[in-house]
């Protein structure tokens, strides 16, 4: 047994480069539950990370009582994390669980049947539509449902009511991966694999605090740092990470600049030659493009700007020219800061200019943050069109339309998509009037949370609320929907490596809670959407009927699951897409051959400007002809829209930690997470304490120009000048208003998001701090990860005890 | 020559262009999007003239033909508010750059003629930008259109 809050990771088990990586079964059964007492162990991944572990849920009695890993899943042979373990099943069984309707009666949210509930959104939902047409209606979703689930909100938004005003909280999380890949390949679809890792020889972490975010993925790469050939390690972060302190190299850029460094790096790998000028010449185009872009960005100028040494600018170049199969990956430091899609663009600009993609160890993972963003973002949830389609080509638009039995005229292809902060400026000014919001909380997660509050509050707005849990955002709601949670509902996933799970459904749901899907299916029906030959448009029985009609629209695309099956996923555990008649048993890698999505009639857009987002357009782009070759995109550094000022001297970034989720829906309700990391803090570096004259766990205020916090300070690793908050706490759990205690990180976060990804910029922002109180003891952060103390010892360890132990076995 | 008259209006166009950018970004800061960036095309402005400068030192600047004169735009008296407002401010920002666009075209012509490297470099560095302006404005408005004329009171 092993105490898995102490010990975040787990035991190693080191291996070599190209080597198997030796399997560890994790599993954590309930308190007086043993093993003979399992009546049943249910196929499923967890859903509490973008990596997508394998894992068997423990069923009692008709609950779930506990989990475990699978030895043989390619994702995490057997291994689970900390949320695996602890919150994937405590997170949802749990008294505080929506079982029925609520719906609001003199200013307050009463209990209802089904009926009218939905009949109270399908009244509103005809009222608008008749009023002022498909552009009033507005629908926010999830990183956190089920493939079938968004394809079923995709089709409904789409073709039944015709809004562009779709997206989901994936544009919060991982938009600039989906852009950035767009930009250069062609299409959405990560070309590496996790196996990368073990066939690597370097690893370059940009702005990837994966020991936190992905916590069985870096287990994989402690594994090979513990084996006898040990790749070489670049981080950038302005965190003193778990992974900055493995790293040969860390580059604790200033937040906001990492354009300025990926110039750098870029202008290093050309001057000295590590190119493949082979490769570069036959697989991509506009090369001048970057030798221009990067060409003042000389390492000193580079150390001027982002505040590294330019003999660390240097040595991260000679690591990623010099080695032989390097593997990138790239998340929310890059994702969520300025200039995201371009800073983004030129870590795979670097992989084509060494043709370093689709061979073992030469993978790029540009990482997804959310569990099943992927499926989101591949369904059209998020906006998009299905399918990777592009919403400028006529001919994708035609086969969705046929697909869909509906008129072209009918789905909206004639402008972008709308992202998150656009539908919720057009709540604002009122002419979205009905929103739906699904398994997500954005009176937390959204920049600006004054502005998010006043917006949900609006009496105009009819707002619909579908959660596990009356959220902070579900507070402000008119209709407020019981969901099934993970393990009370089927339905398939897809992880950052384009691995597709079935989870199986466990437990009926309590009360009478359903799963999303069954609800979109409700609304659907009750809304009378139909074909053009007059039969529903959604006329699916259950979750696999809706994977089959996804299989049919993936069809063809770089997407394909037509080779899949729930049979199939069942039978063999995960399988990477693209799935088809060609690549029965899935591809490892996209792009083995250097031929990218980038063909005029296959690429999912034309591309964009990176510095303003203005769209390429069709003709320009045929002008171009990439033909299957990437292209090298990229734009000039500018420094961030907010910068330290008099009047607010420090800059703010916001982050994970290893033991939450999101906001904490779930992993607040797991007590062992809960207890390692179970209060707001921020976090200063040494100097900045001596000078703010503030010492471990005193209270300061810390206010932008949008709002304030409070909170204890923990005195850390983090760069100087620099303020950092965890993103992951909010209300429901104090009983305190934002008025009392305002803890929120994103009180203080601006609205501004990426000209392109359209992702909202958590990363920058100017913060003055202020000593509120002396501390009664230290700050109630971690210290077993990136929050550690800078002084070791001067604080507690965080530790589980025994209901943290987990066994692990090792084979 | 008349080039110093069309140097004149560029750089004259330019400075228009840039005090509306400013301008809009002023009035519609709830547009946090349009604002920042209306700042740093504003600023792009600023470098055109200033990469100009050589140029204007080398064959002079008028302002004195009349035929041209009235092509120069007065700028944005002020900004509009609500979602159609928005969308009639960056229609005249449209306006405006386009006349930067097309005027940079001409003086690329007469750059071409004259077989002057040192302005055509200029030119080089300067015109696309002026059309990436241009496609961004499009772009927004194709985004903002819709809404601003169909669903917003």
């Amino acid at each position: 047994m092993s105490d898995r809050i102490a010990d975040i990771w787990g035991t190693r088990t080191p291996f070599e480069q190209g080597g198997n990586w030796p399997a560890r079964v994790d599993q954590k059964l309930a308190e007086g539950v043993a093993e003979a007492d399992v009546q049943r162990w249910v196929k499923s991944a967890c859903l509490l990370c973008s990596n997508g572990c394998g894992c068997d849920i423990a069923v009692k009695d008709g609950r779930m009582v506990g989990i475990r890993g699978r030895a043989e899943d390619r994702v995490n042979h057997g291994r689970l994390g900390p949320k695996g373990l602890f919150a994937s099943w405590q997170g949802v069984d749990n008294r505080d669980r929506l079982t029925a309707p609520l719906v609001r009666e003199n200013g307050g949210l009463v209990e209802a049947d089904w009926d009218t509930a939905m009949e109270r959104i399908a009244e509103r939902s005809r009222a608008l539509l008749e009023e002022k047409g498909p552009l009033s209606h507005g629908f926010y979703t999830s990183g956190q449902l089920f493939l079938e689930e968004y394809y079923a909100l995709a089709v409904l938004g789409k073709a039944g009511i015709g809004t562009p005003h779709m997206d989901g909280n994936t544009r919060l999380c991982t938009a600039t991966a989906a852009a950035s890949m767009k930009e250069s390949f062609g299409a959405d679809g990560q070309p590496g694999s996790y196996t990368d890792i073990d066939e690597c020889d370097a690893i370059i972490l940009y702005g990837h605090n994966m020991a936190e975010t992905q916590t069985v993925l870096w287990a994989r790469v402690l594994d090979r740092i513990a084996g006898p050939d040990q790749p070489s390690l670049v981080c950038v972060d302005p965190r003193g990470t778990e992974v900055a302190r493995h790293a040969d190299v860390h580059l604790a850029v200033r937040p906001g600049t990492n354009l300025a460094l990926m110039h750098g790096l870029i202008r290093e790998v050309i001057e000295n030659g590590w190119i493949d000028e082979d490769y570069v010449a036959g697989h991509t185009q506009r090369f001048g493009d970057l030798l221009a872009a990067v060409e003042p960005w000389t390492p000193e100028a580079v150390a001027g700007t982002c505040g590294v040494a330019a003999a660390d600018v240097r040595r991260a170049a000679e690591i990623f020219g010099t080695s032989q199969r390097v593997l990138s990956t790239v998340l929310q430091g890059f994702y969520q800061s300025w200039q995201a899609t371009a800073s983004s663009c030129q870590v795979n600009n670097l992989h084509l200019l060494r043709g370093m993609l689709g061979r073992p160890g030469c993978g790029l993972l540009q990482m997804n943050g959310q569990p099943t963003a992927q499926n989101n973002r591949e369904c059209g949830a998020d906006g998009d069109l299905p399918g990777f389609r592009n919403w400028e080509n006529p001919k994708h638009v035609r086969e969705l339309a046929e697909l869909w039995g509906v008129d072209e005229l009918k789905f909206p292809h004639w402008a972008p998509p709308t992202h998150a902060a656009q539908i919720f400026r057009y709540a604002e000014q009122g002419s979205i009037g009905f929103l739906w919001i699904s398994a997500t909380n954005p009176a937390v997660s959204m920049p600006e949370l004054q502005r998010m509050r006043r917006i949900l509050a609006k009496p105009e707005l009819f707002l619909v609320v579908q959660d596990l849990y009356l959220t902070e955002t579900a507070q402000y709601a008119d209709v407020v929907l019981p969901a099934a949670a993970w393990g009370e509902k089927t339905g398939t996933f897809t992880n950052v490596d384009r691995t597709v799970h079935l989870s199986d459904q466990a437990i009926e749901p309590p009360g009478q809670a359903r799963s999303d899907l069954d609800i979109f299916l409700d609304y659907s029906r009750r809304m009378g959407f139909a074909r053009n030959d007059g039969s529903p448009l959604l006329d699916w029985a259950g979750p696999e009927d809706a994977f089959r009609a996804w299989q049919e629209c993936s069809r063809g695309r770089p997407c394909d699951y037509s080779g899949m099956s729930y049979a199939k996923l069942l039978a063999r555990g995960g399988i990477q897409w693209p799935c088809n008649e060609e690549h029965p048993d899935g591809l490892e890698r996209l792009y083995t051959d250097g031929t990218f999505s980038t063909e005029a009639g296959y690429c999912e857009t034309y591309g964009h400007d990176l510095t303003t987002g203005a769209t390429v357009g069709p003709t320009a782009y045929r002008a171009m002809a990439p033909a299957g070759r990437a292209l090298f995109k990229t734009a000039p550094y500018s420094p961030p829209p907010e910068e330290p000022s008099d009047e607010y001297p420090l800059r703010y970034t916001t982050g994970r930690t290893a033991y939450h989720f999101h906001t904490r829906t779930k992993t607040g309700r797991a007590p062992q997470l809960n207890a390692a990391a179970p209060d707001m803090w921020v976090e200063l570096s040494a100097a900045d304490a001596q000078r703010y004259g503030i010492g471990e766990g005193d209270i300061a205020v810390v206010s932008s120009a949008r709002g304030r916090i409070t909170a204890p300070v923990r005195i850390g690793d983090v760069r100087e000048g620099t303020v950092f908050a965890p993103f992951h706490y909010g209300y429901w759990d104090t009983g305190e208003s934002p008025d009392d205690r305002p803890r929120a990180a994103n009180e203080l976060t601006m609205t501004e998001w990426d000209p392109v990804s359209k992702q909202p910029i958590f990363k920058n922002a100017a913060v003055r701090l202020e000593k509120a109180a002396a501390g009664s003891g230290p700050a109630p952060a971690p210290t077993t990860t990136a929050s550690r103390p800078a002084q070791p010892g001067t604080v507690p360890a965080t530790v589980g005890g025994a209901a943290a132990e987990a066994r692990e076995e090792l084979t | 020559m008349k080039l110093p008259v069309y140097l004149g209006l560029l750089h004259q166009s330019e400075a228009t262009l840039a005090k509306s950018y400013r301008q809009v970004a002023d009035g519609h800061g709830d547009e946090p999007d349009v604002h920042f960036l209306c700042l740093t095309l504003a600023r792009q402005c600023d470098a055109h003239q200033e990469a100009l400068a050589p140029s204007i030192e080398r064959y002079g600047e008028s302002t004195e033909d009349d035929e041209p004169e009235r092509l120069h735009h007065e700028g944005l008296s002020q900004t509009r508010s609500g979602p159609v407002g928005l969308l009639r401010d960056l229609q005249d920002l449209y306006l405006m750059a386009n006349l930067v666009d097309i005027t940079w075209t001409m003086v690329k012509q007469a750059a071409q003629g004259l077989q002057d490297a040192e302005l055509l470099d200029v030119i080089g560095r300067c015109d696309g930008e002026t059309e990436v302006q241009l496609q961004w404005l499009k772009t927004r408005m194709k985004q903002a259109a819709p809404q601003a004329l169909i669903a917003a009171s």
